[in-house]
Formats: C-alpha cells, sequence, structure tokens
C-alpha cells in the first residue's frame, strides 16, 4: 500500500479545474480502482462511466496523463511510484461532468449507416447460411469493436478540426467496413461512405489504430481498403469506362 | 414541486433495460407496430451481455447431428435439478436454434466450422457441442447485433436514465418515473405496458462478477408494484472468477476455458473433480483422465470430464478444496490450458481472456495456470411470470431474461442465458403486443403518485446529514457474501435477515452529498433499496428452502428432499409493508415432458434418432 497523489478533472460544460486527491492504492489496482476509493472516501459525487471493469464494454475512456485509455485496464504500476496520475474526460467530445464525456454523437453516426441486408440465396437447403471461416476472419476483426471511441477521440479530424459534420470517424469506417465486406450483405455503401460518410477526410495517421485496447487494425485493415473501393469506383478511368459500357445491377 | 413542469413521454411500451433480453424484447414490440421506449442505466451497448463470453445453446447440430430441443430441455432440466418451470424450459429449448439463426439474418458473425455454419462448443451440462459462439465474446456480437437492429427500427432509445418507481391505474401499469442520470431531472413516462430486462442482483454480494448496473432494480420496482419474486434463493455462484489481485476479485473466466480443455487441480497437482462426481452425472461423465483425454479428442463414444460438471457442482468442489488447505496461494483453484493447448490456439480461442489476465493479472495463460474461485454471478430466481406471456401477475408488467424466474430451476447451464434472454425477450414483446391489442386506450395518469415517487429520491439529497450510501453498501456487501453466500445454515441466514433490517434503518436515513447533477452518490442511495428488497429476499427464500438442490446449499440440510421438489419459494409484499414468503405449490408437469426429462441418454439418443428420420 502506498500513498498516490491524484489530480482529477472537476467540473462541467461551462468549466471547471484540476483538482488534488491523496489516496492510498493497494497492490494491483488498476485507476479505475483508485477513483472509486476516492468517490467511496472522498468525493462521493465524483462522476465517472463504468461498467464491466474487465475492458470489454469501452465505458470508462478517459485520458490519463494526457494519454486516452480505458482507466479499468490501466494498472497503477504502469506508473513511476512518485508520478502524479491526472485523469480528464475525453477531449473530442463535450464533458458532461468531472470524467463523464458526452459521447451522443456517436450514436446519431450509427443511424445514418444503411444496415445489414442478407442474400437469401446463401443459404443451403437447411436454411442454413454458409459462409467459410477464412471468409469472416477480416470482418470478425472489425466486430471485436468495444465501443471505448478512444478512436474518434484522437481523430485529428473530429478532436482538432471538428469536422463532426462531414466525417464518421474510425469507428464508424469500421462499421462501414464490417457491413461492406461481410459475406452475406446485399448493400451498397461504397458512394454514402465517400458522400455521407466522408471517407476523404481521413489522412491515414494511424493515431486511431495507436489507441484501439481491442488492437483492431482500423487504418490498414478497414480504412484504407474502404478508400480504395471509393477510388475504384469514382476515380478508375478504366473502371469508369467499362462500368460505362457494362453497367450492372448490385456490387 | 410543479408537476407540470417535469416532462412526459408516451409510448405504447417502455422496456427498462437494453441488454440483450431488453433489446429483443424492444425489437419484438416494434417490429410489431408498437410505439416503443427503450430506458437504460447506462449508454446502449454496454449492458452487461458485453460479458457473456461462452456462447449461446441452440441445438443447431451443426457440430454433433444427434443434438436436438427434447435433449437441449433433459440438458436444462437436469441442469435446474427439475425445478424449472417446464413449459418455459421447452419453448426455451424449442425455439433457442430460430433466435440464434434470426441474429445471423440481422448480422452477427459466428464462428464457423469446417463446412461454412454457425460452429458449436462445449460446455458445461450439455451433452453435445451446443454452444454458438464468437471466440470468448459471444455477447458482444449479440448486443451489438441486437443494437444495430434496433436502432434502424424505430427504437426511442433513452440513454443514461434510471428507472425509479411505476404508476399503477388501479390493479394496471400505467407508466414509470425515471431520472436522467446527467442532469438529475424526473421524466414521465406514460404507456400501456413495461418489460422489465433489468438483469439481476449480483451488486448484493462481495465477491460478484456483475457490475454496478446489477442492482437488482427489476426486483425492487416488481415487488414495489404487486408482483411477485420466485426462487430467489438460487443465486449461481459460477466457479471460475478471477481472485488475484484483490481489486479484480470475482471477474470472469469463462467456461469456455474448461470447454476447450482446460483442467482444475489443487496445490498437489491433483485434478480434485474427479472425486466429486454427483451420482446422476456419473453414468455420464468420464471416470479416467484416459476417457476425458478420448473425448476432447473428439470420441463420441467417450464421457465428458468432471471439469465440465455444472456449475454448482465445480464452484462447491473449489470451495472444498480451498477450505481443506489444498487452495492456491490467494485461495482459489488452479486452472489450467497452458500445458492443454498450444499458446497459437489459446489466443485464437479465449483471446479476451489471454487479454484479461495480461493485463489485470500480469498472467501468460499460455505458459502459466490461473487462480480461479467462485464468484456470484447469476440470479435463476426472480420476477414470477406466465411462461407463455411472459406477464407478472400485474397486469401489464412483463419481465424476460435474468430478472424472470423459470428457464433455469435450481441452477443454470452456461450458454442457457443467452438462449434465454433471445427466446423470452422475443416473447415478452409478443405477450405485451397481444396484451395491449386487448386493451384499450392509454391509461390514465396519477399526479399523487408521481410525485410521491420524486420525493423519496430528493429527500436523499435534501437530508441535512445522514448514512454514506458507498458504506451502506459495502456493509451489505460484506454481510451476503458472509452469511447468503456458497454454503449456508439455517443460523447464518436468521442473522442475515437481521443484518438486512438493520441496514434498512440506515438506508432510511442515507444521505448524498452534492447536487442533482451526475452525482453517483445519490444514484448508488437510489439503488440501495432494490438491492436491500432483492437481499432480503433471496435470504427469506434461502432460510425457508430446508433442503439443498443446485445453486442452493444448506450444510444443515443436505442433499435434495422430493418433499421440496414440490414447491416453489414465492415472495411478495405484505399489506403493512413486510416482506412475506411462502411456499407455492407447483403445477402438474405436462406427462410428455416429464417423460422426456426423465428418459436415459440412451433411449432419448435413439428417440431423436427415429424423430429426425421420420421428418
Amino acid at each position: 500500500m502506498s500513498l498516490r497523489n491524484f489530480r482529477l478533472f472537476r467540473g462541467d460544460i461551462n468549466g471547471g479545474k484540476m483538482e488534488n486527491y491523496s489516496v492510498e492504492v493497494d497492490k494491483g489496482m488498476v485507476v479505475l480502482d483508485v477513483i472509486h476509493r476516492i468517490q467511496t472516501n472522498q468525493a462521493g459525487d465524483l462522476a465517472v462511466r463504468w461498467n464491466c471493469k474487465a475492458g470489454k464494454c469501452g465505458s470508462c475512456s478517459v485520458e490519463i496523463n494526457g494519454k486516452p485509455k480505458l482507466a479499468c485496464m490501466t494498472r497503477m504500476n504502469e506508473y513511476g511510484p512518485d508520478e502524479k496520475i491526472s485523469v480528464r474526460p475525453i477531449k473530442a467530445f463535450p464533458v458532461m461532468k468531472d470524467l463523464v464525456a458526452d459521447v451522443s454523437w456517436n450514436y446519431e453516426q450509427n443511424k445514418k449507416i444503411t444496415p445489414f441486408q442478407p442474400n437469401p440465396d446463401k443459404k443451403d437447403q437447411n436454411g442454413n447460411y454458409v459462409m467459410m471461416q477464412h471468409d469472416v476472419d477480416r470482418i470478425q476483426e472489425f466486430r471485436k469493436c468495444i465501443e471505448c471511441y478512444l478512436c474518434q477521440n484522437v481523430c485529428h479530424v473530429l478532436r482538432d478540426h471538428d469536422k463532426k459534420d462531414q466525417f464518421v470517424g474510425p469507428r464508424f469506417m469500421i462499421r462501414l467496413a464490417s457491413l461492406e465486406m461481410h459475406p452475406l450483405d446485399t448493400v451498397d455503401r461504397i458512394s454514402s461512405t465517400k458522400n455521407d460518410h466522408g471517407s476523404g477526410l481521413c489522412n491515414i495517421t494511424r493515431c486511431c489504430t495507436d489507441v484501439c485496447p481491442e488492437h483492431i487494425q482500423i487504418t490498414d485493415n478497414g480504412i484504407i481498403p474502404l478508400k480504395e473501393r471509393v477510388v475504384d469506383r469514382y476515380y478508375d478511368p478504366v473502371l469508369w469506362l467499362f462500368r460505362k459500357l457494362f453497367r450492372k445491377k448490385g456490387k | 414541486m410543479n408537476i407540470n413542469d417535469i416532462k412526459t413521454i408516451e409510448h405504447d411500451v417502455i422496456v427498462l433495460g437494453a441488454g440483450g433480453a431488453g433489446l429483443r424484447a424492444a425489437i419484438e414490440c416494434s417490429m410489431q407496430g408498437l410505439s416503443t421506449g427503450l430506458v437504460c442505466k447506462s449508454l446502449l451497448g454496454k449492458a452487461h451481455t458485453v460479458m457473456a463470453e461462452g456462447g449461446v445453446a441452440a441445438s443447431l447440430g451443426n457440430v454433433d447431428n444427434r443434438d436436438h430441443w427434447k435433449v437441449h430441455f433433459r440438458d436444462t432440466m437436469r441442469g435446474g435439478k427439475f425445478l424449472n418451470n417446464w413449459r418455459m424450459a421447452e419453448l426455451h429449448a424449442k425455439e433457442a436454434p430460430e433466435r440464434v439463426r434470426e441474429l445471423e439474418e440481422w448480422g452477427a458473425v459466428f464462428d464457423r466450422t469446417k463446412t461454412g455454419l454457425i460452429n458449436q462448443r462445449n460446455f458445461g451440462g450439455h451433452r453435445y457441442p451446443r454452444l454458438a459462439h464468437v471466440g470468448d465474446r459471444t455477447g458482444l456480437e449479440i448486443i451489438r447485433t441486437l443494437q444495430d437492429r434496433g436502432i434502424h427500427q424505430g427504437i426511442e432509445v433513452y440513454m443514461e436514465c434510471t428507472g425509479l418507481d411505476f404508476l399503477k391505474d388501479k390493479d394496471k401499469i400505467s407508466g414509470m418515473v425515471a431520472m436522467w442520470r446527467e442532469t438529475g431531472e424526473f421524466v414521465i413516462f406514460r404507456c400501456k405496458a413495461i418489460i422489465l430486462a433489468t438483469g439481476g442482483g449480483g451488486k448484493a454480494w462481495k465477491i460478484t462478477s456483475n457490475s454496478w448496473e446489477y442492482t437488482g432494480d427489476g426486483y425492487g420496482m416488481a415487488y414495489e408494484a404487486g408482483a411477485e419474486l420466485m426462487d430467489m434463493e438460487f443465486t449461481q455462484f459460477h466457479p471460475t472468477g478471477m481472485v488475484w489481485p484483490p481489486s479484480v476479485r470475482g471477474t470472469l473466466v469463462t467456461e469456455g476455458v474448461r470447454g476447450e480443455g482446460g483442467i482444475l487441480v489443487n496445490s498437489e497437482n491433483k485434478r480434485f473433480m474427479y472425486d466429486n462426481i454427483p451420482e446422476r452425472f456419473a453414468a455420464e461423465t468420464a471416470d479416467s483422465e484416459d476417457e476425458a483425454e478420448k473425448w476432447l479428442a473428439g470420441d463420441k463414444d467417450a464421457r465428458r470430464p468432471p471439469e465440465l460438471l455444472t456449475r454448482d457442482v465445480v464452484a462447491r468442489a473449489i470451495r472444498k478444496e480451498v477450505k481443506a488447505g489444498r487452495g492456491s496461494p490467494h485461495g482459489g483453484a488452479f486452472l489450467d490450458i497452458a500445458n492443454r493447448r498450444t499458446a497459437e490456439d489459446i489466443k485464437r480461442k479465449l483471446p479476451s481472456m489471454y487479454h484479461q489476465f495480461k493485463v489485470l493479472a500480469e498472467l501468460d495463460i499460455t505458459k502459466d495456470s490461473m487462480e480461479v474461485g467462485p464468484t456470484l454471478h447469476y440470479f435463476m430466481g426472480g420476477v414470477r411470470v406466465d411462461s407463455d406471456s411472459q406477464m407478472t401477475r400485474v397486469p401489464g408488467l412483463f419481465a424476460c431474461g435474468e430478472c424472470a424466474a423459470g428457464v433455469h430451476g435450481a441452477n443454470r447451464l452456461g450458454g442457457n442465458s443467452l438462449s434465454d434472454l433471445l427466446v423470452c425477450g422475443k416473447l415478452a414483446g409478443s405477450g405485451a403486443v397481444n396484451y395491449i391489442q386487448s386493451s384499450t386506450s392509454m391509461p390514465p395518469f396519477d399526479e399523487n403518485q408521481a410525485i410521491a415517487i420524486i420525493r423519496s429520491a430528493t429527500d436523499i439529497l435534501n437530508r441535512e446529514s445522514g448514512e454514506n450510501p458507498y458504506l451502506i453498501h459495502e456493509n451489505l456487501q460484506d454481510l451476503m457474501q458472509n452469511n447468503v453466500g456458497i454454503v449456508r445454515t439455517d443460523e447464518l441466514l436468521s442473522d442475515g435477515i437481521k443484518g438486512v433490517m438493520t441496514l434498512w434503518n440506515n438506508f432510511n436515513n442515507v444521505k448524498a452529498d452534492g447536487a442533482s447533477q451526475f452525482n453517483p452518490g445519490w444514484h448508488e442511495a437510489i439503488a440501495l433499496r432494490n438491492l436491500l428488497i432483492t437481499s432480503e429476499s433471496v435470504a427469506r427464500s434461502a432460510k425457508m428452502r430446508e433442503e439443498s438442490r443446485g445453486a442452493h446449499t444448506r450444510i444443515d440440510f443436505e442433499g435434495e428432499r422430493d418433499e421440496w421438489l414440490k414447491y416453489n419459494v414465492v415472495i411478495r409484499k405484505n399489506l403493512d409493508g413486510s416482506m412475506l414468503a411462502e411456499k407455492v405449490l407447483r403445477k402438474d408437469p405436462d406427462p410428455e415432458l416429464k417423460r422426456i426429462a426423465k428418459l436415459s441418454i440412451e433411449d432419448l439418443e435413439k428417440e431423436v434418432t427415429q424423430d429426425k428420420k421420420e421428418k
């Protein structure tokens, strides 16, 4: 057990400040445990969002010493014994209160994405869909997403340029990729990926990939292939001519 | 307070809780044309369903084509020690395959077999590989699929909104008062029906796999509204929770580890489960390590290893080893997968377990054994509902998923909760649709009821001084852990009830500091009432049931008693406000269902083969 110094943001949309807390920390604790201890003993109304406490639900996203992280999966022994620990809410979204940010914008983006529609012809005679494991491996990677929105939080387009009206962000590029690469899906989302969801705004700095707690290769496996599909559709002169001459329905 | 300042929202139906059951119920209501509101305490997609790891049980027969609903039904009844509601267990086993296929129709991507079908894995108590899964994150796949389906179907979602209590028009449901967590403002939902899908109440215990949300809200609200609770004594202790470090004690380690071949050993390196095979399962369990190895290799004639016995059996066996001084350094047993599978296999089949131990315990499960011990995981009991409509005895009030009783009896099999929430979620949705179609209009609104509900919430903030809600909760957790734990006696339970009554007094004077805006202390204090109702009902039911059955173990009344198989313990609120526990005679089962459940596995397999030929 050791006494540690914590600095937590206290405040809301109208402003606030970093406040100091001195707290006993036990072996094996994660940052969220320490925040809970402060809540119990020193600040009963300290707001923090959390659920599963095992890195599976993506609720407790915060910025710890400037780094976007899940508080439940950040061990105290990642920091030096005398290091002061500062925790703030994720910056790309408006603060609600203390460590909690208003992430409702993300839920609005998901609604704009055309939902999954399966191809009934891919059923066998018993009514089961047939898909091979190697055909679903890549979308299973995207479907590991726990919607912690840490990728949204570090995306320059959203965080620094605040172009939330033009770009849905890496989380929803991954969602689009998981639909576009789904072996059963029949919807064409390439034009909406470009025109409505803003795929062109991503400039591939890979910051999203770096912070993903699920280690999803957001940029390389999701966004870049999507961008390639957009380029093939809109900017490839050979394909353009081909389509002009032999227009086909569907994908 | 002017009631007109409080926002009122109208829907045909309000679903409270947005885990798998709530989402599936809401989708059903919305698909059938109801105006549907979905109210949840957390953000959408964060409910406890995301923690379900191993899979969803359904007799698809993709891996072993001998599987059939009758075998799933028999396994479920035996796992539940025959205390399950027969009809519910029947509906559950029959409808689960269709509910799983429907998820695929909605975009879920399960792991595949070699021929491209939904893959299925072995799990405790299931005769065949039956759990459709996605690595060890099946719950996430299910909740995300339902969430993405639901948002495009016109369901209105009200996130971070806590239900406080129901409004009634005479005996019927007429609405609910709730509170926005962000602002602390109140909201009145007027509706014709309410579906509870609030999950269990594991947060009443200290060592639990459950998150903060699991405060028994549905139990407390239903009880206050005049509904009954049933089988509350059956609280499942999952055998494998993490035991180290202390801050993650209780966090779940999926049964999938054992399903993939993991074994339990004690400090003497002995596979102690061989000494803990109950008579009922002896004929179907391997009695040598040789046979268990053959089974794992896929030999259909070999019997399953004893590590895959039902959860109640494994949890008690681990406890016994620890008590006898043969536990692991931090008071658990060793769960070894490192010596059973290649590192590559482990990382592919159990990625989130690998990650969880690596980060939280600094342990590499491909190299070392995990330390595991029992953790409060699931409520078999809950709100008493009709088997087909899922309606309580309060007209217009429905319940499904973990918060309802019936499917699982005295003990739930792993994988049966995800199937339960899909099957019963849909049933509750249909139940509400039928109820609303047969009733006429929006029931009238009684503002005095709403004012009373709001007052009792604001009193907590307005008191000059009082008890710290966090500390009341901690005391309750210690009490339930010690007195209403994995083994029980009359003395422990009587003291437990007394303890709960003392905490009721503390609760009546609870005080939350600060303002109403996103105030976790206030939220905690509001949840305490439901936690206390939950705890008192579990303790009273457990004291009444003088036998040991499934998850309920009384060392002063060992073994199952035939007499007790005739009864459920039912809880309801007395007119004087006190809690009444009562033995209620169970209905006789349908003879055909009884016949199926009691058949030997050999005879049932023959019958099922015949059934499939005729089909």
